[in-house]
């Protein structure tokens, strides 16, 4: 008898469906891994099984007997236990506390931390502590509740390699002893060296169990991928009549072609050579990765939100270190964020919401020139076809309307380099078709465009040529037209050229 | 790999470390240290008359519900919120007592005393849940509660009067055992060792830090956050009513418009003495001391001839500069 068997697990938000039909299956005694692109619903699933949100329909069963996991405390009383992405120990109490806050047999704890060889002071501060060292403790956490399930979600991400081996040799150990471990993880080699079988989750759906075998990565992300491309590409249309016209004012003076933006050894994350790159005028430059794999340092970087620890950034020639977002958009260097509400006034009118980078030219003091302003932003709500009925606050504006919303802020304002980051996240698709044609329509203007994206068919779509990053280093680099999912995923996963290195 | 990494080298379990208690407990060393300072200044304010015992008890007397509303409002923003009636829950509690306890015995006084703390407790508790059921900003509940608190003890009691037992006033205004040891300061002690440190070193102490440390990752802990944040207001409540019987039993009578200038205080108490306002850290002994600072520094101006509204001005200076200091501190540790 299974350990745990979760039959048509679905949940919705509103009207989103994070999780369409999930079934999993995982026997006493396996390593069992969980796959999927990004968005696949794995993260939803997980969610599920440790008690975080609840599912609206399908059952879950443990032991047999069906179960509701209510609460985390619920899915530790049957036998899970959860180790999540980020850490979950509180920062302003001690282990101790925190283990005692939890309940755990603190000599228990300890004991799985000396067998893994770590020698943590229980009495300091877990705010204290460094990243790999939380990890690790909450690993011991929930080793030491002895469950008969451990969920290890994304722990190796922040690992160093000789930690990881300890975290393998762990689920080893724990499936010997009979009991069961579910792996997420976005590295295949580590699933296939030792995971002894992995179901596969892709549109909320899972697709198929089989056992990974070393070699066979390709075949993973075959399932992985399915259809989805021509499904897109069909209900997007890779050609569009583009009804939307730049302004003028975001035609730069740049000839197109020329470099715009330089990227140097810039570290993101792992790799210490960092990643680089140049982005040329008029070019729209695509950024392929998994969750978490320095992408969002890079753009953080760019968009003048941090500094970056080493590297070099060149815009239109000269050195361009911004120390904060202002700095980098008097560079004409400027963001379009994934979470809209970064960009947005929600309480206010969407004139102020596209007027509002003009209030920030130095040169402007004295009254606002509403003629002006008016002009401008008429044109980019024009441009962007923006709906414009719900005037009086940008929050009532649908998703779509939204994210135009952020863009024509930059239309109005102009700047030279626009860094996209996963512009079309949750938003439908007749409004991804008029994004796209109109960052295009920005590149053929002379921008430059830099585009993150979670959703990889949009690379072919949308961009000219893309580059691949995988634990902070630049894998793989093609034109678009190479650029299809099993390539892109490959790259992705760090398989290909670099393998031989790892 | 040949990567030392800085998890797997840390040393194992260490003794008594000097280092990281003045790290851990600096601020709360800070404030006592200014403290000290402060009663200095206050002997040498009163020069040439000499300080005596009896100075050092009436600077406790004058400090006590101050020092109760400061322990109050520190539980509180523990745990991630804050309450702005705490002041007239003192009040409430202080004209009640008054009202009831005049003429009476000591004890039926002391009876009366127990009762109005589980009222504390109850009316804390009640705040605390109108913010967890409603989800309105502890704020605005609270500042709405205290226009309530306020009318209650205004219709209890429309000016000050009432009375306590004398005994029952030598609990807040008379000596223990030796001269220099203020019976305020006795009951401070054991308020603080009897109703706050058993809770402070268990799970239910842990869990206030933790919601107010990180409401998402206490809850996936397994902290019943909702029951938690009531929690925090009854046992600022129970404070709070301390407060209000310290005040009936230090001036012997009820004062019903105390309440304001009490919360806005304690606030300040509870910034001086180390806790963050935005919830997890410090703790409540460091703001009983910054409410007896806060007290001092009026005194001082008062008896240097200094016109009194200057010391509200040293008083808000002090703050400034002394949470400034902290925040300065705190950004070169991070950088």
């Amino acid at each position: 008898m299974p350990f745990l068997e979760v039959q048509n697990v679905a949940k919705r938000y509103g009207p989103v469906v994070a999780l369409k039909s999930a079934d999993l299956v995982v026997e006493p005694g396996e390593v069992h891994a969980l796959l999927g692109a990004n968005g696949a619903g794995k993260s939803t699933l997980v969610k599920i099984l440790t008690g975080v949100i609840r599912h609206d329909s399908g059952t879950i069963t443990v032991d047999g007997k069906p179960v509701r996991i209510g609460s985390p405390e619920g899915a530790r009383k049957v036998g899970f236990a959860p180790v999540f992405q980020d850490p979950a120990m509180l920062p302003d109490l001690t282990v101790a506390q925190n283990l005692r806050l939890t309940r755990t047999d603190i000599g228990a704890t300890r004991e799985w931390l000396d067998r893994m060889e770590l020698t943590v002071d229980l009495t300091e501060m877990t705010a204290d502590l460094p990243l790999p060292t939380l990890r690790m403790l909450d690993l011991a956490r929930a080793l030491a509740r002895d469950p008969q399930l451990l969920m290890l979600d994304e722990i190796t991400a922040a690992l160093p390699s000789d930690l990881a081996e300890k975290v393998f040799a762990v689920m080893r150990e724990w499936r010997d002893r009979g009991r069961s471990v579910l792996f997420i993880s976005h590295r295949l080699a580590e699933v296939t060296a030792n995971c002894d079988r992995a179901s596969v989750l892709r549109d909320g759906r899972t697709v198929g169990t089989l056992v990974p075998k070393s070699g066979e990565e390709e075949k993973i992300v075959e399932l992985m991928l399915g259809t989805t491309r021509s499904e897109l590409a069909e209900s997007i249309g890779a050609d569009s009549g583009g009804e939307a016209t730049v302004v003028e004012a975001t035609a730069p003076k740049v000839a197109v072609g020329e470099p715009q933006l330089e990227v140097r050894n810039l570290v993101v994350g792992d790799d210490a050579d960092g990643i680089s790159f140049e982005l040329r005028a008029g070019e729209i430059l695509g950024v392929a990765a998994l969750e978490g794999q320095g992408q969002d340092l890079l753009f953080d970087y760019l968009a003048g939100q941090r500094r970056p620890s080493g590297g070099e950034m060149v815009v239109a020639g000269r050195p361009f270190s911004p120390r904060t977002p202002f700095e980098a958009i008097r560079s004409g260097v400027v963001l379009v964020p994934a979470d809209r509400m970064l960009a947005l006034l929600p309480q206010r009118p969407i004139r102020e919401n596209i007027a509002s980078p003009l209030y920030n030219r130095v040169s402007r003091w004295g009254p606002i020139n509403r003629r002006d302003e008016t002009r401008r932003v008429q044109k980019a709500i024009d441009a962007l076809s923006i709906d414009t009925r719900a005037q009086r606050q940008a929050r009532r504006l649908s998703g779509g309307n939204q994210q135009k919303l952020t863009i024509a802020r930059w239309l109005a304002a102009g700047f030279t380099t626009m860094l996209c980051f996963d512009p079309t996240r949750g938003i439908d698709v007749g409004t991804k078709r008029q994004i796209y044609a109109l960052l295009r329509e920005l590149a053929e203007a002379g921008a430059a465009v830099l585009l993150f994206t979670s959703e990889l068919p949009e690379i072919q779509l949308v961009c000219d040529r893309t580059i691949v990053v995988y634990r902070g280093a630049v894998t793989g680099e093609m034109p678009a037209s190479e650029a299809d999912e099993p390539a892109l995923l490959k790259a992705a996963h760090g398989l290909g050229k670099v393998e031989a290195a790892a | 790999m040949t990567t030392v990494d800085e998890a797997s080298t840390t040393v194992g379990r260490r003794g008594f470390d000097a280092r990281r208690v003045a790290i851990r407990h600096g601020w709360t060393i800070g404030v006592y240290v200014l403290l000290v300072l402060l009663v200095i200044g206050y002997a040498w304010a009163l020069a040439p008359v000499a300080f005596t015992s009896f100075d050092l008890g009436s600077i406790v007397i004058g400090a006590l519900p101050l020092v109760f509303a400061a322990m109050a409002q520190s539980v509180i923003v523990i745990s991630g919120g804050i309450d702005l009636s705490l002041g007239v829950m003192v009040a409430v509690i202080n004209v009640i007592a008054a009202s009831l306890m005049e003429h009476q015995s000591f004890a039926t006084s002391l009876l009366i005393a127990f009762g109005l703390m589980v009222v504390g407790v109850v009316i804390g508790a009640i705040n605390g849940g109108l913010v967890v059921l409603t989800g309105v900003p502890d704020i605005v509940v609270t500042l709405a509660m205290s226009f309530v608190w306020g009318g209650v003890a205004l219709v209890i009691m429309r000016t000050p009067g009432g009375g306590a037992p004398n005994a029952f006033q030598s609990l807040g205004t008379g000596t223990f055992i030796s001269a220099w040891i203020p019976s305020g300061a006795v009951i401070i002690a054991l308020v603080l060792a009897a109703a706050w440190l058993p809770l402070r070193w268990r799970r239910p102490g842990f869990a206030i830090f933790a919601i107010g440390s990180n409401r998402d990752r206490a809850y996936l802990s397994g902290v019943n956050v909702a029951q938690t944040r009531v929690m925090a207001y009854a046992i600022g409540g129970f404070f709070a009513a301390m407060g209000g019987l310290a005040a009936t039993a230090t001036t012997g009578i009820g004062t019903p418009y105390a309440g304001n200038f009490i919360t806005l205080n304690s606030v300040a108490a509870v910034v001086l003495g180390g806790v963050s306002l935005a919830g997890g850290k410090g703790g409540v002994v460091g703001p009983v001391a910054a409410a007896l600072c806060l007290t001092l520094v009026p005194s001082i101006m008062v008896f240097q001839g200094i016109d009194p509204n200057y010391g509200q001005v040293i008083q808000g200076a002090l703050i400034v500069v002394v949470v400034m200091i902290g925040g300065l501190l705190l950004l070169r540790e991070r950088s």
